[in-house]
């Protein structure tokens, strides 16, 4: 165990002395790695943050429910206790047809056209709101709530949601197409750097080799080196995203404020960040790894 | 120690540089080894560190059949080995301490322990005091030298020299030779490939002729 720990602390220190031992090669892959990754995580920060404002901005989803004209007291009382106890209701309100009746009456214009009626046209409806407002969680709770006793007619108001989920899932989608695209030139850039620093130290593997270095000592020191560079260029596009945020914070919190809303654009998580760096760490250690591997089969 | 049972190796595309070759060395034996350039000398040590696979035949190091061992095993085949090569294999981008140092990195020894015995090494070749050096500054007497601690840092029980007295003026040459013979009083089994065996006293000696070996 402790030879172990020694062995990959030695690693892990000859990896760094050879980053900073090529200090312009070694600036230009962070960069070209941070700006690379700096895409895919800009796009999660944005999307994290259209999703918050869609989530303020736009009216809760509802579900509206007419019962029967015929429906007396006692059948709209049982309707209401089902609703209550239906795990997937949050909240369900009545509207009484009485009620209705008096609000048009009132209106303006209509009112004269309601009174000459012979009776009350309206239906008792109850507003319900749906514990989970997903689209297809409340289609599920619309089909159930159609099959209760006195019911004339469900009407699902949640055209908004699926619109907005479309629109998330073509975000998201493409927030993933940048990620793996990136992700790819990552390993290339990692793939590269590590090849070189292969080549240049050719001396040293043959001899190793001849000494009775394994495989596997001889290629952690490449590994950890392309692992640091996964990792600090992943710092690099955190800092370019964090500074992203932070340049366009007062703006939007004034367009925000220009349609009363209390937005504040939010940074990258930090589940987000942690990914981010761990992602771009492993990435680094695969480039190294395929590299050396390439090496170890040539000859 | 080391047994060769009828081994033989042909390189492609088909020179025979070992043929039908059968000797045995003992456990704290000196042998020389010696033959016309190309004779052989250089594969043969080859064969027992596993650089080369005998293409015919068995080599048997310490009762293990080197040409039978899997990839993975060669290294720690190597790690009872001291190796002095040909053409030295410095490394010339660190200096005379680091050089030494690195079977023991390889190994994974403990830091403290390995400086000391680092310091050891190059102490019995003569070498302490050149340690911070880098190689380029050396003779060639020296960087033999090096090459030398480099091979015992790891006090193997086994050490095969490939010509490490070639190039050398006599006065060195001698120098060399007597730092081998210490490690055989210590008991280290030792094969030297040479031109030269008159240096080592008055040894074993294998002959090789054209890939074989000479009565
Ligand atoms: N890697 C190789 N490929 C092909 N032929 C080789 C190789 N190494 C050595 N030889 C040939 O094998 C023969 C023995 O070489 P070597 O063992 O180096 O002899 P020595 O060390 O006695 O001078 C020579 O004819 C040499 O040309
Ligand atoms: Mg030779």
């Amino acid at each position: 165990m402790s030879a172990w720990l020694l062995q990959h602390g030695q690693a892990l220190r000859l990896a760094l002395r050879r980053l900073v031992a090529t200090p312009v090669n070694t600036l230009l892959s962070l960069l070209a790695i941070g700006i690379a990754l700096a895409l895919p995580a800009g796009g999660q920060m944005l999307l994290a943050n259209a999703l918050q404002l869609a989530r303020n901005a736009a009216p809760a989803p509802q579900i509206s429910l007419y019962l029967d004209l015929g429906a007396d007291r006692r059948a709209v009382q049982d309707v209401e206790a089902r609703l209550k106890a239906h795990p997937s209701v949050k909240s369900a309100r009545l509207i009484a047809r009485e009620e209705t009746l008096a609000r048009m009456k009132a209106s303006e214009g209509l009112g004269d056209v309601i009174e000459a009626l012979p009776k009350n046209p309206f239906h008792d409806a109850f507003v319900i709101t749906p514990a989970d407002d997903a689209p297809q969680a409340m289609e599920q709770l619309a089909a159930e709530l159609r099959k209760l006793p006195k019911i004339g007619h469900v009407q699902l108001d949640s055209d908004w949601v699926r619109r907005l989920d479309a629109l998330l899932r073509i975000g998201r989608t493409g927030v993933l197409l940048l990620m793996l695209l990136l992700g790819a030139g990552l390993v290339a850039v990692t793939f590269n750097t590590i090849r070189l620093q292969v080549l240049s130290g050719r001396a040293e593997i043959e001899v190793s080799r001849l000494l009775g270095a394994t495989d596997a000592f001889i290629r952690r020191p490449f590994q950890y080196h392309g692992a640091l560079l996964g990792l600090l260029g992943g710092l690099v596009a955190w800092l370019l995203v964090a500074g992203t945020t932070l340049w366009l914070a007062a703006p939007v919190t004034e367009v925000a404020s220009l349609y009363r809303s209390g937005f504040v654009l939010q940074p990258l998580s930090a589940t987000d960040s942690l990914a981010l760096l761990a992602g771009a760490a492993a990435l680094g250690w695969l480039g190294a790894s395929l590299s050396v591997r390439q090496h170890f089969t040539d000859r | 120690m080391i047994r060769f049972d009828r081994a033989s190796k042909r390189y492609p595309p088909g020179i025979d540089a070992l043929a039908d070759v059968s000797f045995e060395i003992g456990q704290g034996e000196l042998v020389t080894l010696s033959g016309h350039s190309g004779a052989g000398k250089s594969t043969l040590l080859k064969l027992i560190a596993g650089i080369e696979r005998p293409t015919g035949g068995a080599v048997l190091v310490n009762g293990q059949n080197v040409g039978s061992l899997k990839r993975g095993a060669i290294p720690y085949l190597r790690r009872n080995l001291g190796l002095v090569f040909q053409d030295q294999k410095l490394l010339f981008d660190r200096s005379v301490f680091d050089n030494v140092m690195l079977p023991l990195s390889i190994t994974g020894f403990p830091a403290a322990e390995a400086k000391r015995r680092v310091q050891a090494a190059l102490d019995k070749v003569g070498l302490l005091a050149r340690e911070k050096a880098m190689p380029i500054m050396l003779s060639g007497g020296e960087q033999q030298r090096l090459a030398i601690a480099r091979a015992v840092v790891g006090r193997p029980n086994l050490l095969l020299a490939d010509e490490p007295t070639a190039h050398l003026d006599a006065a060195t040459a001698a120098d060399v030779a007597r730092v081998f013979l210490e490690f055989r009083e210590v008991g280290v089994t030792v094969l030297i490939a040479t031109y030269d065996d008159r240096l080592f006293g008055a040894p074993r000696r294998l002959t090789l002729d054209h890939g074989r070996l000479a009565a």
